[in-house]
């Protein structure tokens, strides 16, 4: 069993790897400037999940750290569950939006109501 | 190899991409890669009633694999220069 310590060094080593992998390709759409940002993925099954970006590749696998799930529906407001320390295949990802925090305090996610999203379909 | 030369044209236009979601997001094309993933700045959703799912982002990365359609300026696109380009690509030129 890892312990938290050894965890977190695996979580920076692999980090660090993908950061470097990234770096060798010279390209402007990365998420380079993601890294460290609150951001909100919505997956290709219509899920949307809150964390902060602490690694990715060139395949859109990413990791995300103190991720939330939010849970939209039409009975009630949004529901939150904790997630945690999260790794999303590339594969699974549709969009990744850069939460502005600022914007975010001032919705009221009691209030909010609607359809969960629909899944991608290709 | 074409669409991406093209989409690197259009960078800094006013663009909508619809997602194979129906989810349809509009803003600043900021930039393209060889996998035509986008990024948009100062997106807003279409629908905003009925997606508040993004009500929070203003800048996004769309991955390419669940772009539907890219919805252009009326401007943004010189057909013959693209017919060209196209039947240039076609022949392997």
């Amino acid at each position: 069993m890892p312990t938290k310590c050894s965890m977190k060094l695996l979580l920076n080593y692999h980090c660090n790897l993908f950061r470097t992998f990234n770096c060798s390709m010279a390209t402007t759409t990365g998420l380079e400037s993601l890294v460290d940002q609150i951001i909100s993925v919505i997956t290709n099954d219509g899920r949307n999940i809150v964390g902060v970006l602490k690694g990715f590749d060139q395949a859109t696998n990413i990791i995300l750290d103190e991720s939330h799930e939010r849970v939209f529906s039409t009975k009630e407001g949004v529901q939150q569950h904790v997630l945690g320390l999260y790794i999303i295949r590339g594969d699974n990802i549709g969009v990744i939006g850069e939460l502005d925090e600022e914007l975010d305090a001032s919705l009221d996610f009691s209030k909010l109501r609607a359809h969960p999203l629909k899944p991608v379909v290709h | 190899m074409l669409f991406f030369s093209y989409f690197k044209d259009l960078v800094g236009q006013e663009v909508t991409v619809e997602l194979k979601n129906d989810l349809a997001i509009r803003g600043t094309l900021h930039s393209v890669d060889q996998y035509l993933n986008i990024k948009l700045e100062n997106t807003r959703v279409v629908d905003q009633d009925k997606f508040p799912h993004m009500l929070s982002v203003r800048n996004c990365f769309i991955r390419g694999s669940v772009v539907r359609y890219v919805q252009l300026p009326p401007d943004g696109v010189d057909v013959d220069l693209l017919h060209d380009a196209a039947r240039r690509e076609a022949r392997g030129a």
